[in-house]
């Protein structure tokens, strides 16, 4: 019996996923876009992000009359922040007929999905997968500065304005995005005119207490603190940094936004601190009002930069496709060739624009200028 | 002086790790299996002080008493429906459902409180202890887990050497059939043990959260997984035990990061738990069980 | 007919081994004939290696948990040294211009001795461990693993190797040369290699192994020890070294099953997801699930445990939740005592006269 039902769930499940291909009646007239990242597990809240932020543009682009006239279908698939789980979620796009992919969220599954979607030549953007390895073949493009460009562009910006002479960083060395940024940050001190006195590591499995890192940041009388991390972390260290009577200057990178909005959280500890950001929540510009009123509506939460940079893939996807005047008609691989011949033509403003809009070179590096932000009175200020 | 402070860093995660880790140890004693889920309740411990107190706006003392009381009954629940059933099977198969009962916890919180992190608001609004000029400060939340943990520590010795129930609870842990048959009621006991057990999970919460203030679904699963470590560490089944082994274990942790190396210290926790228990194989206030032929 | 003559007088152990080996072979078979019908979808090709990667380790932590009665939380430090070891030997032979499948084969012979090594390593200190104990050090020997491996770079130029446990500056290398293993960012590149082909011949060998070490004179020395061990001591068995070797060989599987995972993917990291506590866990799950002891469950459960959140894709927000779900319910019902009298009571046994006795 035991084994009956087991066989017997089994052949179902093998059945059901087999059957997969075979039910999807896929239409000719709408673009298939799929997106894949984290929206269960313990990176659950960038997935969620990107795949609310891509969301809403979505239902903009549909509602004004879609691309080249034909409406967006959209679904987004969870990976867990696992690489395998990734390359099964764009399996599963792949059988509901997805053309063109937005993501992946996180870097490490990113690069076992560029390899996929590398040899299906599909068109692939990314919102927030940073490392250079992603854009290694070609079909990649992102909206996020890679990761060796953020940590050079901290460290020249913290050099050229003399923000400090002694700098501590703490990163997290089990996360490919923190650590490669740590890593040019430190190539990039040598050439500054400031001193790097301590460089602290945590690691996935320990990030509560950070208070041994700050104090040996305090001991090294680093006069600024690089947290080239994620905000979750970030609030902890701003409030523990605050307990032990440690007041150094804190600068962070685009993971850093998304602070001032994590609920209920005490804005005051994160006075004075300094991020290189493309997206600030309360800008006052057009786009970005009605984008973050549109998120609050809808989801109960003020969007950060990957709910941003997902909106700006899903209007670059547009933007290409409108260049390149692809139908939905067209094979995977002939829309590949379309938009990767369109991508380094176009200029998209978005809302992590800046004041140039994005451009994107032929290998699917974004050119956009970091805009360092200051938050003051509970409100980002630009420096 | 950063010697001490660093010190006193560590006794303050230690004693969150060893008020989890009482958790652990007495569900271990009693039902003689690991509770996965424990880490879990202690979550939805944290997120019933979160919604009550920074939501409704409660008092302090309201939502933890609330929590505690969620928690206990959550963990009597837990006990009754997932790992009754399974009493006489196979303590590796309460193990795995264990587990799923994690996943299900975590699930059910993700989709109640969403992915986004919320910040938590300590529950002890004291101003710190400023020591020596300044250069040593010792914040309130750190005294009062430290407090609270020697006193859970004392008062549940106390419950089992000198209550009915505690004493039930030891009969129960030595053997549970024979404990049947003088009379314990071996199902209450076992419930109540959850019930002491996850509202301990509530009030480590609150302390964990107080003292490093972010709650996500999953804030409980890697103090869940230390402190069984701790559990292990100090000798599983005994509570000064796991008093002794979350302590050292926090300070391990806290030294490992400071004059060894940051990157390294996970493995350094564990390096020093493999080399203890290879010196002492049952813990270090675990008792030698020798065994019968 | 005189084989089918045989087949019903077989030892009872040995019918249990061919019907595993039909098993997989059967499978294998019908699913070449959907691949190649090209009715099979993309999800579930690509689900081939991985559903053999797990069943390949929950094989081999079916033998540890099973036969030798050690509960290990560590498997998965075993899969990640075996995944690394393979995954760093291919990059640095890449450039050689050796033959791929030459270098396949020596990869997955290196990453399956690499991991044996490990497995014998740890498993001499651990072993004198009992229960729970020995559970924590393996649960602690696989997070050591995986940090020391987020922290480990390793480059190589015109000089030889340069290693470093800091960062890649501090490795020294010529401009020509290469990051082989870079910290947190793992491994890049590994050629991708494993088929479902290569994956089910694993699977065969593993079952192979372990059935004829189980059927051994060896595997019942092993038995004896977990059953009882000081009777078994008693009798002159040598408790540490069959205690060794069946964590080693358990441990080569393991790393077997790691070298198939590193091979299917671009990217190899040492995540909490992938080679942490919860992946051995989840290994874990697969073995108790479909049986301590019976292989084919192993492999049954780990297909099916694998395969259940990709086919419950449909529930979106609800499918983790709906997973752990099944998972209790299946956990109550394969093992809950009054699960098991109501199975016997209303079981299709009844209709066939043979009495075949449960798999505990």
């Amino acid at each position: 019996m035991k084994k009956a039902v087991s066989i017997l769930l089994a052949a179902a499940m093998a059945v059901s996923t087999l059957a997969g291909c075979g039910s999807s009646s896929k239409k000719e007239d709408v673009f298939y876009i799929g997106g894949i990242g984290p929206t269960t597990g313990a990176e659950a809240i960038y997935g969620t992000a990107v795949k609310n932020g891509a969301q809403i543009a979505i239902d903009e682009i549909n509602e004004a009359g879609g691309i080249n006239g034909y409406k967006i279908e959209y679904k987004f698939e969870d990976d867990q922040h696992d690489a395998e789980k990734s390359v099964n979620a764009y399996n599963t796009l792949k059988d509901w007929g997805m053309q063109i992919l937005m993501g992946t969220v996180t870097t490490a599954p990113c690069v076992a999905v560029v390899d996929k979607t590398a040899a299906d030549n599909l068109f692939e953007v990314t919102p927030s997968a940073s490392s250079t390895d992603v854009i290694a073949n070609g079909n990649v493009f992102q909206i996020c500065f890679t990761d060796p460009n953020q940590g050079t562009a901290s460290a020249q910006y913290i050099g050229e304005k003399k923000l400090a002479k002694k700098v501590a960083i703490i990163y997290d060395s089990s996360d490919v995005y923190s650590s490669g940024i740590e890593e040019k940050f430190v190539a990039e001190a040598d050439n500054q005119d400031f001193e790097v006195v301590a460089e602290e590591a945590f690691t996935a499995d320990s990030k509560t207490d950070f208070s041994t890192q700050l104090k040996k940041a305090q001991d090294a009388g680093a006069d600024l603190v690089f947290l080239p991390i994620y905000y979750t972390e970030a609030s902890i260290i701003l409030k523990q940094a605050d307990t032990m009577g440690y007041d150094p200057e804190f600068f962070g990178c685009d993971g850093m936004d998304g602070i001032l909005s994590v609920e209920n959280f005490d804005t005051s500890l994160a006075e004075g601190l300094m991020l290189l950001t493309p997206f600030a929540a309360d800008a006052t510009d057009d786009a970005t009002t009605k984008f973050v009123s549109t998120y609050k509506d809808e989801y109960k939460d003020t969007p950060n930069q990957f709910a941003a940079d997902a909106y700006d893939a899903i209007y670059t996807i547009k933007a290409a496709a409108e260049k390149a005047d692809i139908k939905p008609n067209m094979s995977v691989s002939d829309i590949c060739d379309a938009l990767k011949a369109a991508m380094p033509e176009i200029n998209v403003q978005g809302l992590t624009g800046g004041d140039e809009g994005l451009t994107w070179s032929e290998t699917g590096e974004v050119s956009k200028q970091p805009k360092a932000v200051k938050i003051e009175n509970g409100a980002y200020v630009g420096m | 002086m950063s010697f001490i402070s660093n010190l006193i860093n560590g006794i303050s995660l230690g004693s969150i790790y060893a008020i989890i880790a009482l958790g652990y140890t007495m569900v271990y004693g009693i039902a003689k299996m690991l509770n996965f889920a424990h880490g879990d309740v202690i979550m939805i411990g944290c997120y019933v002080v979160f919604t009550t107190m920074s939501g409704m706006q409660f008092h302090p003392i309201v939502s933890v008493i609330l929590s505690v009381v969620v928690c206990t009954v959550l963990g009597v629940v837990i006990e009754k429906v997932a790992y009754k059933p399974l009493r006489k099977a196979s303590p590796l198969a309460v193990l795995i459902t264990a587990i799923g009962v994690s996943y299900l916890l975590q699930n059910v919180a993700l989709l109640i409180f969403g992915a986004d992190t919320k910040s938590f608001t300590s529950v002890v609004t004291l101003p710190s202890l400023k020591l020596a000029g300044g250069s040593l400060v010792i914040s309130s939340v750190t005294l009062v887990t430290v407090v609270a943990c020697i006193v859970i520590m004392i008062g549940l010795m106390l419950f089992i050497k000198k209550t009915k129930a505690g004493q039930a609870m030891l009969a129960v842990s030595e053997d549970k059939d024979a404990a049947q048959l003088m009379g314990v009621n071996v199902n209450g006991t076992i419930s109540l043990t959850f019930a002491i057990g996850s509202g301990l999970a509530a009030i480590a919460g609150v302390l964990l959260c107080s003292a490093y203030p972010t709650l996500t679904p999953y804030t409980g699963a890697m103090p869940g997984i230390k402190a069984f470590t701790a559990a292990v560490f100090g000798g599983i089944g005994s509570i000064p035990g796991a008093f002794v082994g979350g302590i050292l274990l926090g300070i391990i942790e806290i030294f490992g990061r400071a004059y060894i190396s940051s990157q390294l210290s996970d493995a350094i926790v564990f390096a020093v738990l493999i080399i203890v228990l290879l010196v002492k194989p049952t813990g270090i206030l675990g008792k030698q069980i020798h065994e019968k032929v | 007919m005189k084989k089918m003559f045989d087949f019903k007088n077989m030892k009872k152990g040995t019918k249990d081994q061919l019907i595993t080996y039909a098993m997989v072979i059967v499978v294998f078979v019908i699913v070449q004939i959907l691949a190649s019908t090209g009715i099979m979808s993309s999800l579930m090709q690509g689900l081939l290696v991985p559903l053999c990667t797990y069943s390949i380790v929950a094989i081999g932590l079916n033998l540890c948990v099973g036969y030798l009665g050690e509960l290990s939380l560590g498997h998965a430090g075993f899969m990640c040294v075996g995944a690394f070891s393979s995954a760093f030997f291919s990059k640095c032979m890449m450039t050689t211009g050796m033959n791929e499948n030459l270098r396949f084969f020596l990869a997955l012979i290196l990453g399956t001795v690499v991991a044996a090594f490990f497995g014998f390593l740890i498993g001499i200190p651990v072993l004198r461990l009992r229960g729970d104990y020995l559970a924590i050090v393996t649960l602690a020997f696989g997070e050591i693993i995986k940090n020391v491996i987020n922290v480990l770079y390793i480059g190589r130029d015109a000089d030889g190797f340069h290693f470093s446990m800091k960062d890649t500056a501090s490795l020294h290398i010529a401009d020509d040369g290469e990051v082989i293993i870079n910290g947190a960012k793992g491994i890049t590149g590994t050629p991708h290699q494993s088929t479902f082909f290569i994956g089910v011949v694993l699977i065969l060998i593993s079952l192979f192994v372990v059935y004829n070490l189980v059927n051994s004179r060896s595997g019942r020395a092993i038995m004896a020890i977990r059953d009882n061990r000081i009777a078994a001591e008693s009798v002159g068995i040598n408790i540490t070294k069959f205690k060794l070797m069946a964590f080693t060989i358990s441990a080569a599987i393991a790393g077997a099953g790691g070298v198939l995972y590193a091979h299917n993917l671009s990217t190899l990291n040492a995540l909490p997801a992938n080679f942490g506590y919860n992946m051995s866990i989840m290994i874990l799950v697969f073995v108790v699930l479909g049986g301590m002891g019976s292989f084919r469950g192993s492999i049954i459960s780990a297909v099916i445990l694998t395969m259940l959140p990709e086919v419950l894709r449909g529930l979106s927000d609800y499918r983790m939740l709906i997973y752990a779900i099944v998972l209790i319910a299946m956990m109550l019902f394969n093992w809950a005592p009054k699960a098991i009298e109501w199975r016997q009571r209303h079981s299709l046994k009844g209709l066939f006269a043979k009495k075949t006795k449960e798999v505990q």
